[in-house]
């Protein structure tokens, strides 16, 4: 029994490291002067099948998922299930009249697709897919990732500007406004575990979460300041990348598209693209942050291959966001910021208290029960008080009605 | 307390996303043109005229009495009447529509043609199937396209055609023997005036032997 | 931009606005005095997705916050009162039903009440249970409609419209079971229905009425707590109870801003006052007790169904000697109104002995719940005017006509 054990797991880690071991044998098998060309192409290019790919196959499950949320049939006409519907999709956008107003500022509103598309990919460079699979290894790779999201905003009030449309105007103006705002809890509530972690470099994290204790692993969302970050970095993520219900500057139906509303074709799919490109970014980054990366969720899942843990839980996180898209309606300008400012910001700083906590609390047995009701009471009161002033902010009740006397 | 509202919305949508697939009830889509919803009896599109028997133009019941055209709101009817006659179901000589036009692309399927017509003769149909690329004449219907037999009525709506047929064959029926009655009376009426024409023939002869005296 | 100059007349600071009473007419704002910005103007509609039919609203932004709001619409006339003055009686009935299309058995009644008052006709029993039933029900229908696409605008991306509609296809086919026809029904007439309704069809809407409280409880258990949904309605569109009266308002709207006034309880047409309903009234004149309204109303319309089903009588839909071809009444004229699911909807006819009426006019409901938009918008922003759109219900075929 040993013996099959460890032959499957030989086999499993085999299986587990085949892109590292190919890139590694197409690398030594070129000759020295294009060794660098080989390495880079092998790096980018994956990076740029994989992810576009993964794109064409979220807006099928997402007309299809929120097809099924209003009970009807997705699409279902293009291929088996509606399978080839992107395909479909591709040819239109790329078949159609790219118009460009002609007051617009012509370079300006061309640069602005491609501005976000790029830097929307650049945020792939520093998530780790797989055990030893990250496409460049930065000591300060979380600043990386940071940093570069928030070149996108630029690229969006490029778009809104350089249309000279009102609406585009509008629609860039809540953009930045939303975008800024939300990078604080982003970015605050991944300090968290940047403090308990002890580094900026994303595989580094993961490794600490792939521990394990008996069959349980060290993921810090099963901490209460795990869970609780993780609900706000998510939150802050939907609200960075313009998701429902925070899609205000998409605002579909009231100033339609917002800030691309001047865009057609081929570009306005380049919009789109960059948008879920984003979403699997900052889905990646929570995944890497708080659900232990590539890491199995038992000790004994690990004969499943890392990568495919990592894209199983991206496939998660986005049914949950679609999910979320099908419920929600969206929050209104001055009632997004006020949750920004006046209700995640102190969470988030109060949630770094709690990791503080968490991490110097004795360990014994006696303090595992108390360590996390200590944690949870740190994280679950303020939340309720900053709810109710929130409630009271808005002045939001439940009414009763009464109705005229018979007469 | 803040989120319990979203949590609720999230388990209905939820409920709903895998009672999609469980449920029959929840997915009311149907994959059109594959399959299609059978319309109700009394379902209506656009006016169509009924014919008895084989021939159209012999057993078409249209009597060419403008009320349809007059009464109809957008006035998209227009007939012609004819300028011979001939016999109806009941045998009595009417006109008919030397021409019948409907245009379809301005009825509006109000169905008041139908309501106001003494004679059975317009009835609505329940085709919707009907787009031509034909600008020019292909949504205007002449008497040709709109002269249907009475089985399709029947098919269509079985109900209502049942009833219009019963009415039909009671007055058929009343017809006949009124003029199998009015026959009789004539025949007695023929008989009688031959028996007293015989009468005063012999009368006539039995006095014609002598002068008046 | 010269601020100044065009606030001269009936400034109101933005302070005062928040909550205060208006005066009826036009209004604009002064802007704040510390940054005179530029007044940015934008014309929402007639193409959107959201200005429920072809309707415009020149707004004049201050940031985000609306200054001025001016509603353009007419991009739906279609001349039909004239019309109806140059058809005969029993030709507008059709025309009718495009008036407010969701609600054609309604539009029906209204004109249909009106030349009963000229002439003189009485209508059979069964006949006014028949009209009451297609009025709830299209209630039912309208105000299912409607509270879908008061969430499809605050950008529920479609699930509870799907929802609401499902229900309503439902209704829809009862409709098409009785009159050939889904929306535009063409099913009363002077004195009667044109076809009587068979006890299959009335089996078949017992059993619908019996499942559709379990649809608005589902619907309203989606929103009714959604923290988001009462965050964006609550102190939207504040409607105070004076403003609402004098300027006309009526329906639903009417009755959120607490004014006990409906005409199916003050006019008793029909034989409405047999049944047993309330009447809810609202507190606060905003989005969200318009929208509470409505759901209520429902209720309220399945109430009635449920004891018009049970006590409905035999017996004949029309008097076979009522004339309705050819119809010429006598010189003389009539109003007759009724509650519409928008408001009151109102059928002016003057006769002058012809077989086409001399005047025929229609007091469209929408349109006069419309007039008060401005009012209700200033100081808001653009999401909220949408919002507050929805609540009105407005059907361009109707305000246009």
């Amino acid at each position: 029994m040993n013996g099959y054990f460890a032959m499957a797991t030989g086999l499993a880690e085999r299986v587990d490291q085949i892109f590292v071991t190919f890139d590694h044998w197409a690398v030594t098998n070129t000759p020295e002067p294009l060794r660098w060309l080989v390495s880079i192409l092998l790096i980018v290019v994956p990076i740029l099948a994989v992810f576009p790919g993964l794109f064409a196959l979220t807006t099928v499950l997402e007309r299809k998922g929120l097809g099924r949320i209003q009970n009807r049939y997705g699409p279902n006409r293009v291929g088996p299930y509606g399978l080839l519907q992107p395909i479909a999709d591709a040819v239109k956008s790329l078949t159609k009249e790219d118009v460009v107003p002609r007051t617009a500022d012509g370079v300006v509103h061309y640069l602005a697709p491609l501005v976000i598309v790029s830097t929307a990919f650049l945020a792939y460079a520093v998530l780790p897919v797989g055990r030893n699979m990250i496409a460049v290894h930065l000591d300060a790779g979380l600043l990386f990732f940071f940093a570069i999201g928030s070149a996108t905003e630029l690229a969006v009030f490029m778009a809104g500007w350089s249309s000279r449309n009102k609406y585009s105007l509008l629609g860039a103006m809540r953009a930045i406004a939303q975008m800024i705002s939300y990078e604080v809890p982003l970015i605050l509530s991944s300090i968290a575990v940047i403090m308990i972690a002890g580094t900026l470099s994303p595989e580094k994290i993961v490794l600490e979460q792939a521990q394990y204790t008996g069959i349980f692993p060290h993921w810090y969302v099963f901490t209460p300041w795990g869970f609780a970050g993780f609900l706000l970095f998510m939150t802050a993520a939907a609200a960075e990348t313009n998701r429902s219900p925070f899609d205000l500057p998409e605002g579909e139906s009231e100033i339609i598209a917002g800030y691309f509303v001047e865009y057609s074709g081929f570009k306005f799919a380049l919009f789109f693209l960059a948008e879920y490109l984003e979403i699997f970014a900052v889905s990646g980054l929570g995944i890497t942050l708080f659900l232990g990366g590539w890491s199995a969720p038992l000790s004994f899942l690990a004969v499943i291959p890392s990568w495919i843990w990592f894209f199983a839980k991206l496939l998660v996180m986005i049914g949950v966001f679609i999910w979320v898209r099908g419920t929600m309606p969206r929050l209104r300008m001055d009632q997004l910021m006020n949750f920004a400012w006046k209700f995640m910001l102190p969470m988030a700083l109060i949630d770094m208290v709690c990791a503080g906590v968490w991490r110097f609390l004795p360990g014994g047995a006696l303090w595992v029960v108390l360590r996390w009701l200590i944690c949870a009471a740190i994280i679950v009161v303020p939340y309720v008080a900053l709810a109710r002033g929130l409630e009271q902010g808005r002045k939001i009740e439940q009414r009763v009605y009464r109705y005229a006397e018979e007469g | 307390m803040l989120g319990e509202g979203i949590v609720k919305g999230l388990i209905e949508t939820a409920r709903n996303f895998v009672g999609s697939y469980v449920d029959k009830d929840r997915l009311v889509t149907v994959q059109y043109p594959e399959e299609r919803n059978p319309l109700p009896e009394a379902a209506r599109n656009f006016p169509f005229l009924l014919y008895d028997g084989d021939d159209p133009e012999a057993g078409l019941r249209c009597v060419s009495c403008h009320i349809c055209e007059k009464e109809c709101p957008p006035r998209c009817i227009h007939i012609e009447k004819s300028t011979d006659k001939k016999p109806d179901f009941v045998g009595k000589q009417q006109f008919y529509p030397k021409v019948f036009n409907i245009d379809v692309s301005v009825c509006m399927s109000c169905q008041i043609c139908v309501e106001v017509c003494p004679f059975d003769a317009i009835r609505m149909d329940k085709e919707f199937e009907l787009s031509t690329d034909d600008r020019f004449g292909g949504l205007l219907w002449t008497k040709k396209e709109l002269a249907k037999p009475n089985e399709y009525y029947q098919k269509i709506h079985p109900m209502e055609a049942a009833e219009t047929d019963a009415r039909r064959a009671e007055e058929l029926k009343q017809t006949q023997a009124k003029a199998a009655a009015a026959a009789a009376a004539a025949a007695a009426k023929a008989a009688e005036a031959a028996k007293a024409a015989e009468a005063a023939k012999a009368g006539n002869g039995a006095a014609g032997k002598e002068p008046s005296a | 931009m010269s601020g100044k100059s065009m606030m001269e007349e009936s400034a109101i600071g933005l302070d005062e606005q928040m909550g205060a009473t208006y005066g009826a007419g036009r209004h604009t704002l002064k802007p704040d005095a510390e940054h005179e910005s530029q007044i940015l103007e934008v014309a929402i509609g007639p193409q959107h997705p959201s200005t429920h039919g072809v309707f415009r609203m020149d707004v004049q932004l201050d940031g985000e916050r609306v200054v001025r709001l001016k509603p353009v619409f007419g991009y739906l006339h279609r001349n039909h009162e004239k019309i109806a003055e140059n058809a005969a009686y029993l030709a507008a009935i059709p025309y009718t039903d495009r008036l407010d299309y969701l609600c054609s058995m309604t539009n029906n009644w209204g004109y249909v009440l009106a030349v009963e008052k000229l002439v003189g006709i009485a209508v059979p029993e069964r006949t006014e249970y028949i009209r009451v039933i297609m009025a709830e029900l299209t209630r039912f229908q309208n105000h299912s409609a409607l509270v879908g696409f008061l969430l499809q605008d605050m950008g529920a991306s479609g699930t509870p419209l799907m929802y609401a509609f499902r229900e309503r296809e439902k209704i829809l086919d009862l409709f098409e079971a009785v009159s050939g026809a889904r929306m535009m029904c063409n099913y009363l007439r002077f004195g009667g229905v044109r076809v009587d309704c068979t006890p299959e069809w009335l089996e078949e809407t017992r059993q619908l009425v019996g499942r559709l409280p379990r649809f608005v409880d589902e619907f309203e258990r989606l929103l009714r707590g959604n923290e988001i949904l009462m965050a964006r309605t609550q102190g939207v569109g504040v409607l105070p109870r004076e403003l609402a009266v004098s300027a006309g308002v009526t329906g639903p709207m009417l009755r959120a801003s607490g004014v006990n006034y409906d005409i199916r309880k003050v006019d008793r047409y029909g034989i409405y006052d047999r049944f047993k309903f309330r009447v809810p009234l609202g507190e606060h004149g905003d989005v969200y007790d318009r929208y509470m309204m409505r759901v209520l109303e429902m209720r309220e319309s399945i109430a009635i169904l449920e004891q018009a089903l049970k006590e409905i009588p035999d017996g004949p839909v029309q008097d076979p000697k009522t004339k309705v071809r050819g119809l010429r009444p006598k010189v003389g004229e009539a109003y007759g109104r009724i509650e519409s699911p928008k408001g009151e909807l109102g059928f002016y006819l003057i006769s002058d002995g012809t077989m086409n009426p001399y005047r025929y006019r229609v007091r469209p409901p929408c349109l006069i719940n419309l007039t008060i938009l401005e009012d209700m918008c200033l100081g808001l922003s653009v999401a909220d005017v949408v919002v507050t759109l929805g609540s009105v219900d407005i059907v361009m075929g109707e305000v246009d006509r």
